[in-house]
């Protein structure tokens, strides 16, 4: 199987409360906040790795994982490290970070599928920066492949994916037959929760979340391959179609009181916040 | 012609669900009227329910194939009906909403604001308040394309009420999909029953965090009894398999914004904070007097929640007899 995971970069989920917005209002200053690949995406790196190998033997590839960024230079940091971590070889799409939008990158994916032809594109289910939840579902349509959103878990079947997702008071289970694009969900990294056809039955990971590098492996990965590619030659008839106007801190909470036991706690409920 | 397309959506069993309301109110915000669409097995009967809105007109469409929800089944009719003249087409964030306006958007190559708080039209042009940064801040974005779409943020929306009159429901066709529809098979939702009211709708929240352990339910369940509160859990909680996934508020599962949030053994880490400080009013019980989540609670209980939180269900209990 092959498969092309999209990552994106994002300022530290950790610090996010540490984001500054300036009087002007014109943007959202992260400065001092690190560079890190969007949380749901290192999940659907792992998810794909898991996927094309079999568990036991986790340092041979069955398939291929290409993974793919849109950005300026410095995102190769983040496409290294994913190299690192067992995928193949990777492809930047040069862009501005600030003349994107999902529409677009959605479009500059397509383009990327027509040549790579993977058998499944996966990503996170959301960027949690901009907290836009699109891409995956844009490209599935685009490409007029069926989609499985959400994703807790995937046993890989002869002839597709099996997932389960998550949806609003349970989990839904569908069947896709390949190609097909896959966004991942926070359960998609229990130890148990992605099977491929090379895994026995009833094998366990030996971590939680995602793989790490070992060293050797980060030394290995500048040798593996990346290609360059430009925004501009792949989608040349497209501009960005969503404008931010104006950002804005939210309003602050301030910190109540504290209350000496469950007694003034209920008093207070009733008598002050009477909310009961 | 109305302005804005309202996607309904409705339960396993074909009624309306109440995230349509929001929708509707959503929509009401874009302003210059809206009709509402309704897709499933059995729409004509859940259209009957969405007729004292003020809706222009609320379309039906009916269809065998339409009883479970999928994506690829739906968006082409979505699409299709939003070309009849609509600028705006809105559902609630929902995971039916965020699985399918994207979708539709793709195929009407349509501009997208996701999980929007509010929406004001200003001279007809539209801008879309959004929450970034796990709640951090907000964005206003504007979008260019001819045809718009956009899904609200439930929290965010209060739902509409009905305002009498009858909006005409008007069927229309299922359009054929596309070959990825032949290419997906929906096996099924397993639901989990519940008699408690959902986490997004709920007027009280209790939610527990990773401390509780396998006591969770024993601990969270007499306290909802008593509150007539939906349960919530940490994301911990939720990762160590002591609450179910859905069972999540945060910045990465369900925002919730209740009138009461009692906050259970959670420290408050920055994505759990980002799905409930909407809450009207917020409670903290933690035995850790410097838990972050105390930086924002209006009233804060120092204590060890296996005594706490028992004792707490019992004066409400009392409570609520003295009051009748």
């Amino acid at each position: 199987m092959k498969i092309l995971v999209a990552l994106k970069r994002v300022a530290d989920p950790a610090n996010h409360n540490k984001v500054k917005i300036p009087a002007s209002g014109d943007r959202i200053d992260t400065a001092g906040l690190e560079w890190q690949i969007n949380p749901f995406d290192l999940y659907a790196l792992e998810t794909a790795l898991r996927l094309t190998e079999n568990g036991k033997n986790p340092k041979k590839r069955e398939g291929e994982v290409v993974v793919l960024t849109i950005g300026p230079k410095e995102t190769e940091t983040n496409l290294r490290s994913a190299l690192a971590t067992g995928a193949d070889r990777a492809i930047r799409i040069e862009a501005v970070d600030e003349e994107l939008d999902g529409r677009l990158v959605a479009h500059a994916l397509a383009k990327i599928v027509e040549e790579e032809k993977p058998d499944v594109v996966m990503m996170g289910k959301q960027v949690v920066d901009s907290e836009t939840n699109m891409v995956g579902q844009v490209l599935a349509e685009l490409l007029d492949w069926p989609m499985a959103t959400f994703a807790a878990t995937i046993q890989e079947q002869p002839d597709g994916l099996l997932v389960e997702r998550e949806v609003d008071g349970g989990v839904a289970k569908v069947k896709v037959t390949l190609p097909a694009v896959v966004t991942v969900d926070l359960r998609i990294v229990s130890p148990t929760s992605v099977r491929s056809k090379h895994t026995e039955a009833g094998f366990k990971y030996p971590y939680e979340e995602v793989r790490f590098a070992p060293l050797p492996a980060i030394m290995q990965a500048k040798k593996k391959p990346l290609a360059i590619k430009n925004l501009s030659e792949l989608t040349p008839d497209l501009k960005s179609t969503t404008r931010y106007v104006k950002y804005e801190a939210p309003p602050g909470r301030k910190a109540g009181i504290k209350v000496k036991d469950v007694q003034e706690l209920v008093q207070k409920l009733a008598t002050e916040a009477k909310v009961i | 012609m109305a302005n804005v397309l309202v996607v309904a959506e409705l339960t396993e069993t074909g009624a309306v669900r109440k995230t349509t309301h929001n929708a509707i109110a959503f929509a009401q915000q874009a302003g210059g009227g809206f009709s509402i669409l309704v897709l499933g097995d059995k729409a004509s009967a859940a259209a009957q329910e969405l007729t004292g809105f003020g809706a222009e007109k609320v379309f039906a469409c009916e269809d065998a194939s339409l009883g479970a929800y999928v994506a690829e089944h739906f968006a082409p009719t979505v699409a299709e009906v939003a070309k009849q003249g609509f600028r705006l087409v809105v559902a609630t964030a929902s995971s039916f909403g965020k699985d399918l306006l994207p979708r539709v958007a793709g195929r009407l190559d349509g501009a997208y604001a996701g999980d929007c708080a509010s929406v004001t039209s200003n001279g007809g042009a539209l801008t879309f308040k959004r929450p970034m940064f796990a709640g951090n801040a907000f964005g206003y974005c504007q979008m260019s394309t001819p045809i718009q779409l956009a899904t609200c943020r439930q929290s965010e929306v209060d739902p509409a009420e009905p305002t009498g009159g009858s909006s005409p429901v008007e069927s229309v066709a299922k359009v054929a999909p596309g070959a990825a529809a032949s290419r997906i098979q929906h096996l099924g939702v397993a639901t989990v029953k519940s008699e408690r009211p959902e986490l997004g709708e709920a007027s009280v929240v209790v939610s527990g965090g990773r401390a509780i352990k396998e006591k969770f339910f024993d601990i969270m369940n007499p306290l909802a009894d008593v509150l007539g509160a939906a349960i919530g859990a940490s994301r911990a909680a939720c990762d160590a398999g002591y609450a179910p996934g859905d069972y999540q508020v945060g910045q990465t599962g369900k925002i919730v914004a209740p009138s009461l949030y009692i906050a259970i053994g959670i420290s408050g880490a920055i994505q759990h904070i980002a799905g409930m400080k909407g809450s009207k009013t917020i409670v903290a019980i933690n035995k850790d007097a410097e838990a972050p989540i105390f930086q924002l609670a209006d009233y804060g209980l120092v204590a060890d929640l296996f005594q706490a939180v028992p004792e707490l269900a019992q004066e409400l209990a009392k409570h609520k007899a003295a009051k009748g």
